[in-house]
C-alpha cells in the first residue's frame, strides 16, 4: 500500500490532461468497490483504517481529476511549477477582463436579464473551452504558456461563478 | 502441517453463517424498523400491529413509556412527554429557542452545551431520549424475529450536520446497538426503489417531510449509488402547507389574530385534514368547533394549490439549484419521500420540473426503512456477491476559524465521503506547546453564522521559536460523514494529543455514565460487561480474520506466515475461555498486529484485480 502515488497512479493512469472522463469514473468506481469501508465492515480494526484511508484518498484523487483546470493545475505542479498566489498578467487580458466584469455589471439584476446572463454565460464558456483546448496542446512543450493560462482560466472561472450568483440571486434561492 | 481444527460441539466457528441486520429510520413524528428476510425487506410491527411507532417518550419516575400510549399522554403530561426530540438532536440551548417557543418542555442547559429536558425521571438528554425510541424498536424487532440483531443501519437527513450525526450514533451506543453505518434518508429511498438493477442514469429524490425539505441528486451505474449533490430547505415541510391553510381558514372565518395554543393547534389539525382529504377529492366541506370556535365553508383543491403554490416554488427552487451544482438536466427518475408528497400540487409539480413522472409506489412512509434494511442486510456479509455500494458525500463544508472570526473552509460541502484533508498551522508565539483549533461547519463566511462543532486543544507541541513549528492538523470524514482530527509537528514528527471538546455533543465519560444508568449496572456487572466486550471484539477478529484466510491465504502467503496466525487464532480462542480481560486483549492486539501485513497485501491485491478486470474491459471495447 503506498499512500505517497499521485492522483494519476491511484487509478493506474499515466500523467495526461487529455482523460476519458467515461474511463475516469469507471475506474473510480471500481477501486471504491474494493477499498470502500462499507466492503470493511466486519473486517479487523486495522482494516477498517486502511480502507477508511485508501477510500479518502481515491476520493481525493478522483475529485481533482474529474475537474478540468484542478486537474491541468495538478499536472503543473507534478512538472513542477508553482502556481502563483497573485501572478503578472499581460495587461490587454487585464484590460478585457475589465470590461468583461463592466458589462457583467451593467445588466441590470432582475428576473428580465436571465436571457442576457445566460448568453453572457455562454461568452465565458465558449473563451473558457478555448484556453483549454490552449492547454491541452501546450502543456507538454510550453510549462510557462502552460502556466499563463491557467491563470487566464482562473480569472474565467471566476467569472463565470459570480454569473451563476447573479443568477441565483435572481432566481431568489 | 497445521493442526487440523475440531469445533466445540455447540459452538459455531463458521463466519459466513448468516446475520441478521435490520434498517431504522429514526424519524422526527414516527420511527419504523426493517428487516430483510429471504430476499425481500419489510417492516416489523410494533406492539399494536401498526408499523409505524410514533416517536414519542413518556417518563413516568420509574416507568418510561414509548410509542402511541406516550403519545395518548401528550396533553395530559406535556412536561414528561417528548415528542420531534430528533430536532433537539446535536443542538443547544439557542437553537431551541429560536425553533421552539411553543415547547412545553422544561429545558435545562450545561456545560457539553447539548440541551436537556427536566423530567420526573431526571434530567434527560435528546440523547438518552432518542435511545429509548431505538431500544422500543430493537426489542419489538427482536420479538418479531425471535432472535436478535446483529447490526443495525440508522437513517438520518442528507444534510445533518457532524454534531447531528454524532448524537445519533450516541444515542444507538446508549441503546446498546452495533451500527453498522449512518445512512443518509435519500440514499436509503433510492436504493430501496431498486434501482440498481438495470438502471443507469440520474436519480432525484425528493423528501419532503414534516419540517424539512431534502434534495438529492444520484448517479446510478452498475449497481454503485453515487450521490452526486445534495440541497435543500431546513425550513421547508408539511408543517407549513398546514401553516398556510391555516390562516386562510383565520382570515374566512374572521377569528383574529388572539387565538389560544389550544385554539391553534385545533385550527392546524383542521388544515391537515382537509390538505390529506384533498389528495383524493377535489374539493371539501368544513365545519367544525373548536374551543368556541366554529366555521362553516368550503375549500377546493383549486384554491388549496394556490395557497401553498408559493411554497412549491421554493422547494422547485431548490431543486433547481442542486441541478446547477451537478451541472446536469437530464434526470432518468424521481423518486418521492416523505408523508407531504402525497399532495397531488406537490406531484405535479415535480413532474412539471423534471419531465418525468415520480415514482410512488412504494409508501413513502416506509421507503427509508426499508432502503436501510437492503443497506443493512449487505453490510452485515449476507450477500458477500452482491455489488451495490453507496458512495455519498458531505452535506455541508467543515471549516475551522481563523483570525477575526472568520470561516475558512478545510472540506467543502458535496465532497464524497470518506474524504481527509491536512492544513498546516504554526505558532505565533516562542516556545508555544499547546493551539486551540475551534472547527466549524457551515457555508457561510462569518465564524457566527456557521455551526461550532467542536474546539480540538492541540498539547505536547515542542517548544520553538514562534511561527518555526509545523503543525499538521489532520481531518478526517468518515463514511457516516463523522469528523476526527488528529495534528503532529512536522519537524519534529511528535504527535500532538487532541483534547476534543465538542459544542453540542456530549464527552466520553458522559456516555459511559449514560450506559451504566441504562442497564443499571451494579459494580460487577460492570466487570461482566467488560468481559464480555472484551470476548465479543477477539470473536471479532477471529471471524474477519478466518475469512481473510479462507480466502486469501494461499493466494498471499507462505505456509509458515499463514500457520503463524492460525496459531495466533488458536492461542486466542484458547484465551477467551479465561475470564482475564486484560489477557484477551493483549492477545487481540498481539494478533492484530501480527495481522496487519496480510491486510495490506489483501487490500493492494483488491486494487490490482479491479484494475486488471478494467483493461479486459477497456480491451473489448476498444476492440
Amino acid at each position: 500500500m503506498d499512500f505517497s502515488q499521485n492522483h494519476f497512479e491511484v487509478f493506474n493512469l499515466a500523467v495526461s490532461y487529455d482523460l476519458d472522463m467515461e474511463d475516469l469514473s469507471r475506474r473510480y468506481r471500481k477501486v471504491q468497490a474494493s477499498v470502500h469501508p462499507d466492503k470493511f465492515v466486519n473486517a479487523t480494526d486495522y482494516e477498517r483504517r486502511l480502507s477508511l484511508q485508501w477510500a479518502s484518498q481515491v476520493n481525493a484523487a478522483y475529485q481533482t481529476l474529474s475537474s478540468d483546470l484542478s486537474r491541468a493545475i495538478y499536472i503543473l505542479e507534478i512538472r513542477g511549477v508553482v502556481i502563483q498566489e497573485n501572478p503578472r498578467l499581460p495587461g490587454d487580458f487585464l484590460i478585457e477582463q475589465i470590461e468583461r466584469r463592466e458589462a457583467l455589471d451593467e445588466i441590470p439584476q432582475n428576473s428580465c436579464s436571465l436571457g442576457a446572463l445566460a448568453a453572457f454565460r455562454e461568452e465565458i464558456d465558449t473563451c473558457i473551452k478555448d484556453y483549454f483546448k490552449e492547454f491541452s496542446e501546450s502543456y507538454l512543450t510550453k510549462l510557462g504558456l502552460a502556466e499563463m493560462l491557467i491563470y487566464k482560466l482562473q480569472f474565467f472561472t471566476k467569472l463565470r461563478r459570480q454569473v451563476n450568483e447573479i443568477e441565483e440571486r435572481i432566481l431568489g434561492y | 502441517m497445521a493442526l487440523l481444527q475440531i469445533t466445540e460441539p455447540g459452538q459455531s466457528i463458521d463466519p459466513h453463517q448468516r446475520k441478521t441486520a435490520a434498517g431504522i429510520d429514526l424519524g422526527t413524528t414516527n420511527s419504523l424498523i426493517a428487516v430483510t428476510r429471504d430476499g425481500t425487506p419489510d417492516t416489523l410491527p410494533m406492539h399494536c400491529g401498526n408499523h409505524l411507532l410514533p416517536s414519542v417518550v413518556r417518563y413516568q419516575g420509574e416507568l418510561t413509556l414509548v410509542g402511541q400510549t406516550a403519545l395518548d399522554s401528550a396533553e395530559e403530561d406535556p412536561l414528561n412527554t417528548i415528542l420531534s426530540v430528533k430536532r433537539m438532536m446535536g443542538r443547544g440551548i439557542d437553537d431551541i429557542d429560536r425553533f421552539g417557543k411553543s415547547s412545553p418542555y422544561d429545558f435545562v442547559s450545561n456545560e457539553s452545551g447539548m440541551v436537556r429536558i427536566n423530567t420526573v425521571a431526571g434530567e434527560k438528554s435528546p440523547i438518552e431520549i432518542s435511545s429509548e425510541i431505538l431500544k422500543e424498536l430493537v426489542e419489538r424487532a427482536n420479538q418479531s424475529l425471535q432472535g436478535s440483531l446483529d447490526g443495525v443501519v440508522i437513517t438520518v437527513p442528507a444534510y445533518f450536520d457532524d454534531s447531528q450525526r454524532q448524537a445519533t450514533r450516541d444515542a444507538a451506543r446508549v441503546a446498546g446497538l452495533n451500527v453498522l453505518r449512518l445512512l443518509n434518508e435519500p440514499t436509503a429511498a433510492a436504493v430501496a426503489y431498486g434501482l440498481d438493477s438495470g438502471y443507469e442514469g440520474l436519480v432525484a429524490v425528493y423528501d419532503l417531510g414534516g419540517g424539512t425539505f431534502d434534495i438529492s441528486i444520484l448517479r446510478l451505474t452498475r449497481g454503485v449509488f453515487e450521490v452526486i449533490a445534495t440541497g435543500g430547505d431546513s425550513a421547508l415541510g408539511g408543517d407549513d402547507f398546514d401553516k398556510c391553510i391555516a390562516e386562510w381558514i383565520i382570515t374566512q372565518a374572521s377569528f383574529g389574530q388572539d387565538l389560544s395554543p389550544r385554539q391553534l393547534r385545533g385550527v392546524m389539525l383542521q388544515a391537515r385534514t382537509l390538505k390529506e382529504y384533498l389528495s383524493v377529492s377535489s374539493i371539501a366541506d368544513i365545519d367544525f368547533m373548536i374551543d368556541g370556535l366554529s366555521f362553516k365553508g368550503q375549500l377546493t383543491r383549486k384554491k388549496m394549490n394556490t395557497l401553498v403554490s408559493e411554497l412549491i416554488i421554493k422547494s422547485i427552487n431548490a431543486c433547481r439549484r442542486v441541478l446547477r451544482d451537478v451541472g446536469e438536466i437530464k434526470i432518468g427518475n424521481v423518486v418521492m419521500v416523505g408523508g407531504s408528497t402525497r399532495m397531488l400540487a406537490v406531484r405535479q409539480a415535480v413532474t412539471d420540473f423534471f419531465g418525468v413522472e415520480p415514482l410512488v409506489d412504494i409508501d413513502p412512509d416506509r421507503v427509508i426503512a426499508l432502503g436501510a434494511a437492503i443497506q443493512a442486510d449487505v453490510l452485515i456479509g449476507n450477500k458477500p456477491k452482491d455489488e451495490m455500494l453507496l458512495l455519498d458525500v458531505l452535506p455541508l463544508s467543515l471549516g475551522i476559524e481563523t483570525m477575526g472570526g472568520l470561516a475558512e473552509k478545510i472540506i467543502h460541502r458535496n465532497t464524497a465521503i470518506p474524504a481527509s484533508k491536512s492544513q498546516e498551522f504554526t505558532t505565533y508565539k516562542d516556545g508555544q506547546t499547546a493551539m486551540l483549533v475551534h472547527v466549524i461547519q457551515g457555508e457561510r463566511e462569518l465564524v457566527a453564522d456557521c455551526r461550532s462543532l467542536a474546539s480540538f486543544e492541540l498539547r505536547g507541541i515542542p517548544p520553538m521559536v514562534a511561527g518555526a513549528a509545523r503543525i499538521e492538523v489532520n481531518f478526517q470524514v468518515d463514511a457516516d460523514g463523522l469528523l476526527s482530527v488528529s495534528a503532529r509537528e512536522i519537524t519534529t514528527g511528535v504527535n500532538a494529543s487532541v483534547l476534543v471538546k465538542p459544542s453540542y455533543g456530549l464527552s466520553e465519560e458522559e456516555i459511559s455514565n449514560m450506559l451504566r444508568d441504562s442497564f443499571q449496572f451494579a459494580k460487577d456487572d460492570v466487570k461482566i460487561r467488560s468481559l464480555a466486550e472484551a470476548r465479543v471484539e477477539a470473536t471479532r477478529l477471529i471471524d474477519a480474520l478466518e475469512s481473510a484466510l479462507s480466502q486469501d491465504a494461499s493466494r498471499l502467503l507462505r505456509a509458515d506466515e499463514a500457520a503463524l496466525l492460525k496459531d495466533g487464532i488458536a492461542s486466542l480462542r484458547e484465551v477467551i475461555k479465561s475470564r482475564n480481560i486484560n489477557l484477551i486483549n493483549d492477545e487481540v492486539k498481539k494478533l492484530m498486529k501480527a495481522s496487519e501485513v496480510f491486510a495490506a497485501l489483501r487490500m493492494d491485491s483488491a486494487v490490482r484485480a479491479a484494475f486488471s478486470g478494467l483493461h479486459i474491459d477497456q480491451l473489448q471495447e476498444d476492440s
